[in-house]
């Protein structure tokens, strides 16, 4: 019993302790613009890498037309 | 490193977003936080000049060459410029709405940048209306430097001859209050670079895709 009583207090002082430092994360700072910055960032990302690969087919049908 | 500008581009727009988002700008009311957009909508219309400044290049070419491979090059640049026109049209409308109260008003410069694409629409007609490759090719270079002239009146002149609300043109104090803020500016300059070569990479891509479709029509 003793043990179950000092395990249940660790465990809530850790979540005591977790939900602290959640609130004080980087993401969740600044009214929270760095979730902006990083849903920016996934789609500027994600249109340079489709941009890179039609750059890259078209390289390939180049070689294939030009050889 | 045949490609380096490709992978520069993407550092500057990263930068752009990230510095554009995080670094502090000066507190003005009104603009509040969208003076932020100077960083994205400013550089749209950039990159509408550079491209159609740079059609115009190659038109001046063809024209004293013959070579249709300038033609080519002279109309995708116009079609990738027009992309970026219609960007910076809707996202100053949607500034123009939180600042100015309309989605747009009677001010010279949007009126002259309304009146410039429907001049750079007029060349894309123009050129379908036209058969002969070579008459086709003149034809649309003559006329094209012609709208560069407007665009230069309508965008860079007129604005700055009456009074208008965008900064720095007629009787409005420019950006100067911010254009002096070293924050801004850098930030301002990467972004114009930036969404510039974004636009030549863009402009590039359509010029080899039409390339193709000649070599594959031929």
């Amino acid at each position: 019993m003793k043990y179950i009583i000092l395990i249940s207090m660790l465990i809530s002082s850790i979540v005591a302790k977790a939900q602290d430092v959640q609130m004080a994360d980087t993401m969740r700072s600044e009214g929270k613009i760095y979730v902006v910055i990083a849903v920016l960032c996934v789609i500027l990302i994600g249109l340079f890498i489709y941009l890179i690969t039609i750059d890259k087919k078209l390289n390939k049908l180049e070689k294939e037309i030009n050889s | 490193m045949r490609n380096w500008w490709k992978a520069l581009t993407v550092i500057l727009l990263l930068y752009t977003i990230i510095g554009g988002l995080l670094i502090p700008v000066p507190k003005q009311v009104i603009l509040y936080e969208s003076i932020r957009n100077l960083y994205f909508h400013v550089p749209m219309w950039f990159s509408m000049i550079f491209l159609f400044l740079m059609s115009v290049v190659y038109s001046i070419k063809g024209l004293s060459s013959n070579n249709l491979s300038h033609d080519t090059k002279a109309r995708e640049l116009v079609n990738a410029g027009i992309i970026f026109g219609i960007l910076g049209t809707i996202t100053g409308s949607i500034w123009a709405k939180f600042t100015w109260g309309a989605w747009w008003v009677n001010d010279v410069k949007l009126n002259g940048s309304a009146i410039t694409m429907l001049i750079y629409l007029a060349y894309i007609v123009l050129r379908g209306s036209l058969d002969d490759e070579q008459k086709r090719a003149r034809i649309s270079a003559v006329y094209n430097i012609f709208a560069f002239v407007l665009l230069l009146v309508f965008i860079g002149i007129l604005p700055r001859m009456t009074d208008s609300l965008h900064p720095g043109n007629g009787g409005n104090p420019g950006f100067n209050s911010y254009d002096t803020d070293k924050n801004m500016l850098m930030v301002f300059y990467p972004a114009v670079i930036g969404w510039i070569l974004l636009g030549w990479w863009i402009a590039s891509i359509r010029i080899r895709i039409s390339t193709l479709e000649q070599k594959l029509e031929a």
